[in-house]
């Protein structure tokens, strides 16, 4: 009789029955769509991103925790539970829907006008057009204020176009996406741009070479005096809190999305444990390696109550942004960790692709640093704690 | 068209399940989900439902203990309608002949009181008893027409009336049967994909009304239906042992010779 980790914790009863329905939903995709062609599409490179997101949107995954123009509606920890099954088969996969949903139309849906969200949305929800999202440079990362893409008016009155010129990097779903949300330094401040891609002026180039999230898309966004209608900035957004309010929303699914990587790791590593024979007898009957289980099963359950009471709290409305920083501090470091303490329980096992774990713990080296650094959270909490801010 | 698909929540087959002491299958401290066999009548049911030229209904009924109302939910969350589920503590230990007298019962009365059933979809068995006789009970009972075992269903609705026709593949045959409706019809696993509910799907399903009714609701008298009035009694039930880990074969130029007779031995060959 054995017990899986989250069991223990009870997690399954923190949940209504709608959100154990799409969480077994999600699970069941992940098992039959996903895991049988993640392991290929890490080692070459390459994810059917558009097919996916049909799929995806048909299920109802895409912007799923938003209202009307054909979103679900679902609360916050169902989708928090629907980015920790996908996230427990890829970060790459996970990253999909986080950007498509969480950060390219949670933008629109909160800062767009009536008719960005008309003509985006519905076509975002079902999968049909993928976004993307444009803030971080190649000298602008954690300081996004430095950036240097700019937007100026050019023609006469309320009607003048804008013109954009930069370049943005580590665009996630960059070179297949229809849309780009874009923020550019104007003579206004900070402003948002909802950009076709297929605009002139406008190329996305695929980063290659990664050791990590290689089954998900990043680009650079090049803009080259890319003209767009008066009509084309979000009029609800001025300033930096507008893309920090993005990142915030995709934040949440990354606090229960890493957590699924980490359930992944322990499960693969609680399965291979006890089928592992050393010195005669199953490796999971031996004192180290039941102490190694023990604390990775403290720390992720943990880690996942932290989660839904995040989730608890924003559904209420009452999540400051020092809130979820804890949380994506929290579970990307967990997840980290027991990826690669699972690892040495796999043995060399564990460095191939038969076995999800060093897979896992290379994509949760790019889930620690995008969206906020574990050191700019770490300034967060500091700041909440202390008062001061330690950013500069 | 107005279709009824029948649908059962069995123990989940990758937990470890149990029998009562009775020796009935242990449906309480198992998770159940809705039979595999059954997504895929559901799955069918939607499918004829949307195909159709004018606006349809699927009703999915369901029996059992208060937990198999989620075979109902599960169908409400991939598309159907309505459900109805027959709740009464006689029916624990039911065989087939008294499921298919309630669920007969339970269609007729739906039947009467909301409009005639044009077709009812089963799947072919269920994955914990596999006994797959209750289609063709229920046909009886009914006195409707039975096309069992279909890999294809179609449904032509050209001269105003309902007919409906399903392909069985055999092993020797491929047959194609026809009937007029109503009539009650059982799918295979080959039939279709069952849909994944969305999740759109799954934030309706809960506004949909599900009726439930008792024995006495559709008219069946408790007696005749549970355990004591089974037709057949299971007597003892054990599980198998676990499998032994075979006997293994080393080739010394008479490898051949040795699993032909390790065959004949077993009685294969």
């Amino acid at each position: 009789m054995t017990t899986a980790p989250l069991d223990l914790f009870g997690v399954d009863g923190l949940l209504d029955d709608e959100e154990r329905a799409i969480r077994d939903t999600v699970r069941r995709f992940g098992d039959h769509r996903l895991r049988p062609s993640v392991s290929e599409w890490f080692e070459s490179g390459t994810v059917p991103a558009r097919d996916l997101a049909k799929e995806l949107g048909a299920l109802g995954v895409l912007g799923m925790h938003l209202s009307g123009y054909g979103c679900a509606g679902t609360s916050v920890v169902a989708y928090g539970m629907a980015c920790h099954e996908l996230e427990a088969v890829d970060s790459g996969l996970r990253s999909l829907v986080s950007v498509q949903g969480s950060l390219a139309m949670f933008a629109i849906h909160r800062f767009g006008s009536q008719q960005h969200k008309q003509q985006w949305l519905p076509a975002m929800a079902a999968g049909e057009a993928i976004g993307c999202f444009g803030l971080t440079e190649s000298d602008a990362g954690s300081d996004p204020g430095a950036m240097r893409m700019t937007a100026r008016r050019d023609g006469s009155g309320d009607g003048a176009d804008w013109v954009l010129d930069g370049s943005k990097l580590w665009s996630t779903n960059g070179t297949v996406a229809d849309v780009a949300v874009v923020w550019a330094r104007t003579d206004d401040g900070i402003r948002g741009f909802v950009v076709p891609t297929g605009t002139a002026g406008f190329t996305a180039n695929e980063i290659g070479h990664k050791l990590s999230l290689r089954a998900s898309v990043s680009a650079e966004l090049v803009l080259d005096g890319v003209r767009l209608p008066a009509d084309a900035a979000l009029p609800g957004a001025h300033g930096l809190s507008g893309p920090l309010t993005c990142l915030n929303e995709a934040r949440l699914g990354i606090v229960f999305g890493a957590l699924g990587a980490g359930r992944d790791c322990l499960d693969t590593a609680l399965a291979y444990a006890a089928e592992r024979e050393v010195f005669g007898k199953p490796l999971s009957g031996y004192q180290l390696t039941q102490a190694k289980l023990a604390d990775m099963t403290v720390a992720l359950g943990s880690a996942m109550l932290l989660a839904v009471q995040l989730g608890r709290l924003k559904e209420q409305g009452a999540l400051a942004p020092a809130q979820v920083s804890l949380g994506k501090l929290n579970s990307t470091r967990v997840a980290l960790d027991i990826a690669r303490e699972c690892r040495t329980i796999l043995g060399a096992s564990g460095i191939t692709s038969e076995y999800p774990v060093l897979r896992h713990a290379n994509n949760l080296e790019s889930v620690l640093t995008y969206e906020g650094t574990a050191e700019v959270h770490q300034l967060m909490i500091g700041q909440a704690l202390t008062g001061l801010s330690a950013f500069r | 068209m107005r279709i009824v698909v029948c649908v059962k929540l069995v123990p989940d087959a990758t937990a470890s399940r149990s029998f009562e002491p009775d020796h009935t299958v242990d449906r309480v401290s198992v998770d159940g989900l809705l039979s595999e066999l059954d997504e895929y009548a559901v799955e069918e049911a939607l499918r004829i439902r949307d195909a159709a030229s004018e606006d349809g209904e699927v009703v999915a009924v369901t029996m059992g203990p208060q937990a198999a109302a989620d075979a109902v939910r599960k169908s409400l969350q991939m598309g159907a309608d309505s459900g109805v589920h027959v709740l009464d503590e006689a029916i624990a230990g039911s065989d087939a002949p008294a499921t298919s007298l309630v669920l007969a019962a339970t269609l007729r009365k739906l039947g009467a009181d909301t409009g005639p059933v044009d077709l009812v979809v089963c799947g072919m068995a269920s994955t914990d008893g596999t006994m797959g006789v209750v289609p063709a009970m229920l046909a009886e009972r009914l006195g409707l027409p039975q096309l069992t075992y279909a890999n294809q269903v179609t449904v032509d609705d050209s001269n105003g009336a309902y007919r409906v026709q399903v392909r069985r593949d055999s092993d020797l045959a491929t047959e194609t049967v026809e009937a007029a409706a109503p009539v009650v019809v059982s799918v295979t696993d080959q039939i279709n994909e069952p849909r994944y509910p969305s999740f759109k799907g799954i934030m309706a399903a809960k506004k949909k009304p599900v009726q439930t009714w008792s024995l006495s609701d559709v008219g069946v008298d408790p007696a005749e239906v549970g355990l004591s009035a089974a037709w057949t009694a299971v007597v003892s039930a054990e599980a198998r042992p676990p499998r032994s880990a075979g006997t293994v074969v080393t080739d010394e130029g008479d490898g051949g010779t040795r699993l032909a007779e390790y065959l004949v031995e077993k009685k294969f060959v």
